[in-house]
């Protein structure tokens, strides 16, 4: 199995998410640039944080028109996974590919700091190496992670079990103080209602290591890796060419 | 020849509104051999503006030691480089951007960290990590003589707040992790803030770019942003002079940012390095397109000639002096072979950027500017880059000796001094900055070992490595700079930002490598300012060859003045040092319960008596939060007992017997020891019990700020390996304590118990007041 990493102009959190899935993953992945229709024959995609196109407009209003969306369109609608992390949800949400909106935080202010999640439900591939309930430890980074979304829309995601991580206290307790932006229901990331495409706003490619004080993330990956049986594959990790490294 | 512009007779009148003197203006003439016309008198004026030329600097500047044999690249490039082993190099440099941050905060700190970043990509290395010194007045009133009137603390609130969501936009937009720096306020930056920024970038050592151009015939590129109005004069103008009442009338020279095409710069010009059509390249920063030709060419020896017409400009009817004077951001002009350009301009159009041939290499040694189809200014490259003028200024010390004012008086014996203590952590020099820092992002590119507040120095783990196995090599790096020891005694205060940067990267296990500095000073043109430069000079020049670390680069800040009133003399070092095995890297924050606490003294000096100790704690920072005092003179620095310190430092994270390392700074011992508590992640709920006995009155012994000492935590079987370390490097190492569990926090000394206190109380006034004093 292979994983792609979409760079958008302005994608910064793109060389992480390259370096987590090849070094600490083990698997083989691709960079695949915004104005590619080809999904170079990935069987994830990955749309990393930053701020594609500079975010202007709105997060993720203008990456949204990109051509690779188009591909990643029809990848999704055919059942393929679709992780967006960070400004990569918010191109999901943008593109419609999830429901809801993000609004600036309601501190007003970009906030960076740890917070815990914990997962909501394992019956996703994003989740399905997890425990339901587990909190993982990961860093949040952005001005806009304040997810919104109306009440029938926040009705459906609780009936169809499309809330996957909610920002809770390091024991799992769902608090106000434990939301870093004032997202609705504390939601830090949901599926769609297939359940092939995900989005969060906290980081697991930065908290895929305990060099970098947290390993729990990198369970989101591992869950990718397992759903599609990756992990019966020997890896190929570091036979991947090193001019990748952008 | 045809002169356009010719029209207008430039007098030594209109040089003088340009910011040229009688004496410049006539050198400049005497390098033509004819009158200037209006385009070549906006370049003169500009490129020897103190700013760029560091006419005042110069003299002084030759007594740092810059070489030795880690270094790749020292001052004169666009950044300083050092070997770190493995066929990599670092590049850092820090710069200001004090004037513009003042006129306005936002875009002004905003494109401080723009200017510097590119400085780092244009040698070819990837930035990797940003740090930033910021010094304002006082944000709150409450207390002694620093209390400050209601609507100047606002102001300042203001500026702080505008200046952190500048750095906070460019850096996290752009994708570099802010990883640390250091905040303090002082009445005399109410009018002239201090910005300084410093980028980190890594290379491998064949990729390194360098700004000389050469190959007569080349293509001379133009690529990124437009060329608009903003920034014109930025250099000479705004940073040049000092501010008066009409300084915000200047925010037309305060240049806008863009981070989204700085990151497309930033990529396309490292994919176009590769490409290995490009021959020199250079940003534009300060004096935009004038300084990039005009350096390149000198240090080539080449000339340059330039044809305005080609300049992409997003408005029209821009003049030459406007093109060439333009600070617009987010540019770069590059040299490319000939032949080779098509794979440049390719590289840049993938990442949308503008890449046009507008100039080529000439034999001539000349900067050649053509507009219209004439010729718009006609200068010898090296005449105007290397000859600018050299003053050596007046220098005179203060008539009066400073710090005589009023000295502290101690508490008397056996006072309690817990409530005293719980203050001293809420004043925002010395409170958790959780507030600032959390609205940068400290943690993209996944290289972050320490961020802000888990070590003494921000720790980089080295990404070329990253997927090396076995291979950990890290980096830590700070900002350092005591404004008010440097004001009480400019020398002791500027070796003293040496020794506490040195000492920080020692705290974390990484041996000192190189420095560069940020000299931030008022007007020049006074004596006294002067003097006070060049004494910071002597101190940094000192401290730096004793303890073997060569200065690579920097930036000079004159004329930081408002109303006549000179900042303090603030110099701001940088210390990169580095990491062999990043698994051994020592954080702050207490780790297991039981650990030993040894207080390790390098062997500096005491005052002796009672008086002196007046002397010495009346210029620490406690004198200043508590009491308004700003007086006597701040504690001699033993560069020895330094040396001895981070050898002894360096040794025990190496060998692994230390857990836990923390400079003692401003605030003292007993700050330092709260900091160990609280600063662990999410309250591990780790406290202390610590008994000292000292000769010197309470508050000294428990606050003051004498150098070339740190608290070290060790398990109980690692307490004599640590104490034989220490007599190994000639360092006292005194066992002081245990790490507790617990709320208790408890410090006795010669038997009483001046501070007794619970986390909780510690953690509300030094995790919350900054933020408290910024929503108020």
């Amino acid at each position: 199995m292979k994983f792609g990493v979409v760079v958008f102009p302005g994608s910064n959190c793109d060389h992480d998410a390259y370096h987590v899935i090849r070094d600490v993953i083990g698997r083989p992945v691709e960079f695949i640039w915004h104005e590619s229709a080809d999904l170079a024959g990935a069987d994830a995609i990955l749309l990393p944080g930053g701020f594609a196109f500079g975010d202007y407009l709105r997060t993720g209003a203008i990456a949204k028109f990109s051509p690779v969306m188009r591909s990643v369109e029809k990848f999704a609608r055919d059942g393929g996974l679709v992780l967006g992390v960070c400004n990569g949800f918010q191109v999901l949400l943008e593109a419609g590919l999830l429901p809801g909106a993000m609004l600036r935080n309601a501190g007003l202010r970009f906030v960076c700091r740890d917070v815990h999640v914990r997962v909501e439900t394992t019956d996703t591939p994003f989740t399905c190496a997890a425990r339901k309930g587990q909190v993982i430890r990961m860093p949040v980074a952005h001005g806009d992670g304040n997810y919104f979304c109306d009440e029938n829309t926040l009705r459906e995601l609780e009936r169809n079990d499309q809330i996957v991580f909610r920002y809770t206290t390091a024991d799992g307790r769902e608090e106000a103080a434990a939301n870093p932006n004032g997202s609705l229901a504390n939601i830090a990331g949901i599926c769609n209602r297939e359940r092939n495409v995900a989005g969060l706003m906290p980081h697991p490619e930065r908290a895929s290591e305990d060099v970098l004080g947290s390993a729990d993330g990198a369970v989101i990956l591992r869950s990718i890796v397992k759903w599609l049986g990756g992990s019966k594959e020997v890896s190929h990790a570091h036979a991947e060419p090193a001019g990748a490294r952008a | 020849m045809s002169m356009a512009g010719t029209e207008l007779k430039i007098t030594p009148e209109i040089a003088a509104e340009h910011g040229l003197t009688a004496e410049e203006f006539d050198r400049a003439r005497k390098i033509l051999g004819r009158d200037l016309s209006i385009t070549e008198l906006g370049i003169f004026s500009v490129m020897w503006s103190e700013h760029c030329s560091y006419k005042s600097s110069r003299v002084h500047l030759r007594r740092l030691p810059t070489k030795a044999k880690q270094v790749v690249q020292g001052p004169g490039e666009n950044a300083g480089v050092v070997d770190i082993g493995e066929g990599l190099c670092a590049a850092f440099k820090i710069e200001s951007h004090n004037h513009p941050s003042y006129v306005e905060p936002f875009q002004g700190a905003a494109t401080g960290v723009g200017g510097i970043l590119r400085d780092i990509f244009t040698m070819g290395a990837r930035p990797v990590a940003v740090l930033d010194a910021l010094r304002f007045g006082p944000i709150e009133g409450a207390q002694g003589a620093a209390a400050a009137a209601p609507e100047i603390t606002a102001k300042n609130r203001r500026i702080l707040d505008g200046v952190v969501r500048g750095i906070g936009h460019y850096g996290n937009c752009f994708g570099v992790p802010t990883v640390g720096g250091d905040v303090a306020f002082a009445p005399c930056y109410s009018g002239n803030p201090l910005v300084n920024a410093l980028a980190l970038g890594i290379a491998r050592r064949e990729e390194l770019f360098f700004a000389r151009a050469s190959g007569v015939g080349n293509p001379v590129l133009y690529v990124g942003s437009k060329t608009g109005r903003d920034g014109i004069h930025g250099a000479s103008l705004l940073a040049s002079a000092e501010f008066s009442e009409e300084s915000q009338q200047k925010r037309p020279n305060v240049q806008v940012g863009d981070p989204f095409l700085e990151k497309l710069l930033l990529e396309a010009c490292l994919e176009a390095m590769r490409t290995g059509a490009i021959v020199a390249i250079q940003d534009m920063g300060a004096a935009g397109l004038t300084s990039s030709s005009c350096e390149m060419a000198a240090r080539g020896g080449v000339g340059i000639e330039l044809n305005l017409d080609r300049v992409p400009q997003r408005e029209v009817g821009m003049t030459p002096y406007e093109i060439m004077l333009s600070e617009s951001q987010e540019r770069m002009l590059l040299v490319a072979a000939r032949g080779r350009e098509r794979e440049v301009i390719e590289v840049f159009a993938k990442w949308g950027l503008d890449a046009v041939e507008v100039g080529r290499v000439t034999s001539d040694g000349m900067l050649r500017v053509n507009a219209h189809g004439e010729i718009a200014a006609e200068i010898p490259a090296k005449m105007l880059a290397d000859q600018a003028p050299v003053y050596e200024r007046p220098i005179s010390a203060p008539a009066t000796p400073r710090g005589s004012d009023r000295l502290l008086e101690f508490q008397p014996k056996g006072a309690n001094l817990t409530e005293t203590f719980l203050k001293l952590l809420a004043w925002p020099a010395i409170a958790s900055k959780r507030w600032v820092y959390e609205q940068y992002d400290t943690s993209v590119r996944t290289n972050t070992l320490a961020g802000p507040g888990a070590a003494d120095a921000a720790i980089l783990r080295i990404e070329y490595l990253k997927s090396v196995a076995g291979r950990h090599r890290a980096m830590a790096i700070t900002v350092d700079g005591n404004g008010r020891w440097c004001w009480l005694d400019p020398q002791e205060g500027a070796k003293a930002a040496v020794a506490e940067a040195a000492r920080n990267v020692a705290c974390t296990g990484a041996r000192p490598l190189a420095a560069t500095n940020c000299l931030n000073f008022g007007n020049p043109e006074k004596p006294e300012v002067m003097w006070e430069f060049s004494e910071c000079v002597d101190g940094i020049a000192e401290a730096c060859s004793a303890l073997g670390i060569p200065i690579t680069g920097g930036n000079v800040s004159f004329y930081n003045d408002t109303l006549g009133q000179s900042i303090y003399p603030t110099p701001i070092l940088g210390v990169l040092g580095l990491i062999q095995n990043s698994e051994r890297a020592i954080g702050m924050a207490f780790r297991e319960e039981g650990d030993a606490i040894v207080l390790l003294d390098g062997g500096t000096q005491a005052p002796a008596g009672h008086d002196s100790a007046r002397r010495e704690f009346s210029s620490s920072e406690y004198a200043f939060a508590l009491q308004g005092i700003v007086a006597g003179a701040p504690p001699r620095v033993d560069l020895a007992a330094e040396q001895r310190l981070i050898e002894a430092l360096v040794q025990m994270a190496e060998d692994g017997a230390i857990r836990s390392a923390h400079d003692i700074g401003e605030g003292g011992l007993a700050t330092t020891l709260a900091e160990s508590c609280l600063s662990g992640r999410s309250s591990n709920g780790l406290s202390t019990h610590v008994k000292l006995s000292s000769i010197e009155p309470a508050e000294a012994a428990l606050f003051g700020e004498r150098g070339a000492r740190a608290i070290v935590t060790c398990a109980n079987s690692q307490l004599v390996r640590v104490q034989e370390l220490a007599r190994k490097c000639g360092v006292a190492a005194a066992e002081i304590g245990r790490v507790t569990r617990g709320q208790e926090f408890r410090i006795e000394l010669n038997g009483s118990v001046p501070i007794a206190t619970t986390l909780e109380k510690l953690r509300e006034s030094w995790g919350e007041s900054f933020e408290r004093a910024l929503s108020a």
